[in-house]
């Protein structure tokens, strides 16, 4: 059996999004810059997602930029709006918790002679509103501050963040990629001037995230050349992707209720049976202000890299925030953020569970969980 | 990111050879850490200046597990003096390679080796101190 709880990662594309697109790779594939029938079809069909979308997340369809991922969105918007607008000023602020596009991106900032301050989480994940406040000066020109964090779950108070940063007169962003559907987005309502998605998260193709900007707001295009999205993004429109964006957007709403209340008794059906039949397990970060879909704990003694691989060959499939399963050896920033001890950082496991979801699988990576768990547990050389 | 464990690492992960802590044990020692995501313990048995028995407990990612399993497969049986030339080289070609990222693994399994031998010698000549001393 296979058991994909790794949903926060990438999603399986619906079948239904894919009927969609299938049309556009095979007959009506027109280059939607050209003037002729079978391009200019194409430009009107983008036209009609942008309008869907725009309906969905309460946004008019002119703010709306189709990019290539979220990490895309995620740099267009911060670096092209910080280097349009020096004029405003210099300063940056990010929360602690940001994906590494964000982190990256303002990095890059800051050896452009930018200045980028963070601002800070409590113990649940959660930013402190004052905290916040009192990193905003004269010279910040944008606040970006995630949604929905990626390897915990939290949710933000993005209204309150918004209502806050913009009392000061300052920009708000928001990377909303991982609250599709969970929460529901209203951009106008909560007077959102960037925002960012991508569609592989919730059903949709890989290749294909959202730009929302803010037109008046100058803002540096990261991809010149063509002129395609009024010059704000270069590159031939990729209207397959697009096309399954929207169809993946719309139906992740249209169908969201009944997802959130299955998605929700499976994840804590989880969490309620680990509790039960392992011992020494903590959850990282606050459980009530999350998406249903997420579960990050901490198996106290063991690694999590080897929790993953091991849980990997029974046919479970997890994440990890350890230090051995990156790269550059460095463990999570989120859970440091958190203020988790050092010692305990190398052993969350992120549980993410989606719209395939089954009791019967969980009732299987449970038993697999418990066998990894006390085998690994077996040779550790930590004693409690 | 590329992270392409041979079989031979794998099935060592998965079926670590001479796990646990040696009864008796001449000396024990502990390296690593667990904010840097990889602790082993070591223990051996010495007879007649051959390794006779080494384990280890691990706290680590399945490189880590890997890597001391092997080593002290290779180990169990040398001299102390065999034991002290083992280079942690062998350990990456045995298991057919590792990840780039991983290489360190190997390198802490041979340190263990290495501290727990010291610790063993540095037992002996302790012990031989005070008999030495009783003889005066």
């Amino acid at each position: 059996m296979q058991v994909y709880l790794d949903n926060a990662a990438t999603t399986r594309i619906d079948p239904r999004v894919l009927a969609r697109m299938k049309p556009y790779f095979l007959n009506h594939f027109g280059n939607a810059s050209s003037i002729h029938k079978l391009g200019q079809d194409n430009d009107a069909a983008i036209k009609k997602c942008k309008i869907k979308i725009g309906q969905l997340l309460g946004v008019k369809p002119e703010r709306l930029v189709f990019t290539a991922s979220a990490t895309e969105a995620n740099n267009f918007i911060i670096k092209g709006v910080m280097r349009a607008n020096r004029e405003r000023g210099n300063h940056l602020i990010i929360s602690a918790i940001e994906h590494p596009c964000v982190r990256q991106s303002a990095k890059e900032l800051e050896d452009e002679g930018f200045k980028v301050d963070i601002a800070p989480v409590d113990s649940r994940g959660l930013i402190d509103l004052g905290k916040l406040k009192n990193l905003i000066g004269p010279q910040t020109v944008l606040v970006s501050i995630m949604t929905v964090n990626n390897e915990i779950g939290t949710i933000q108070d993005i209204a309150a963040i918004s209502r806050l940063v913009h009392e000061r007169g300052v920009l708000f962003h928001t990377d909303a990629v991982q609250a599709v559907p969970y929460l529901k987005i209203n951009i106008e309502k909560d007077n959102i001037d960037f925002l960012s998605l991508s569609g592989h998260k919730f059903y949709g193709p890989l290749g294909v995230g959202l730009a929302v900007i803010n037109p008046a707001v100058r803002i540096k295009p990261l991809i010149v050349g063509g002129g395609q999205e009024k010059g704000m993004r270069a590159g031939t429109y990729n209207v397959p992707g697009i096309i399954g964006f929207t169809e993946a957007l719309t139906l992740a709403y249209q169908e969201r209720t009944a997802y959130l209340k299955k998605v929700k008794e499976l994840r804590d059906y989880l969490l309620a049976q680990i509790k039960k039949n392992i011992p020494d397990v903590n959850i990282n970060g606050d459980l009530k202000k999350r998406t249903p879909n997420n579960l990050n704990l901490m198996f106290s003694r063991i690694e999590g890299e080897a929790i993953l691989m091991d849980l990997s060959y029974q046919g479970v499939y997890v994440s990890t925030g350890s230090a051995c399963s990156a790269l550059n050896l460095k463990s999570s920033s989120v859970l440091a953020a958190l203020g988790i001890a050092d010692d305990n950082l190398n052993s969350n496991i992120r549980f993410s569970l989606g719209k395939y979801n089954t009791k019967k699988e969980i009732d299987y990576a449970l038993k697999a969980l418990q066998k990894t768990v006390s085998r690994l547990r077996s040779f550790s050389p930590i004693k409690n | 990111m590329a992270l392409n464990y041979t079989k031979k690492t794998i099935n060592h992960f998965l079926h670590p050879k001479n796990i646990g802590e040696v009864k008796n044990a001449d000396a024990v020692i502990e390296i690593g850490n667990r904010v840097c995501g990889d602790q082993l313990s070591f223990s051996i048995k010495v007879e007649k200046g051959k390794i006779k028995d080494i384990k280890f407990l691990s706290f680590g990612c399945a490189s880590n597990i890997a890597t001391a399993s092997v080593m002290t497969e290779k180990v169990k049986g040398m001299t102390l003096a065999q034991a002290k030339k083992f280079d942690w080289s062998t350990i990456v070609s045995d298991l057919g390679g590792l990840p780039n990222q991983k290489v360190h693994c190997s390198v802490m399994a041979v340190e263990g080796l290495k501290n727990v031998i010291a610790e063993y010698e540095k037992k002996q000549t302790e012990n031989k101190k005070p008999k030495a001393a009783k003889k005066k």
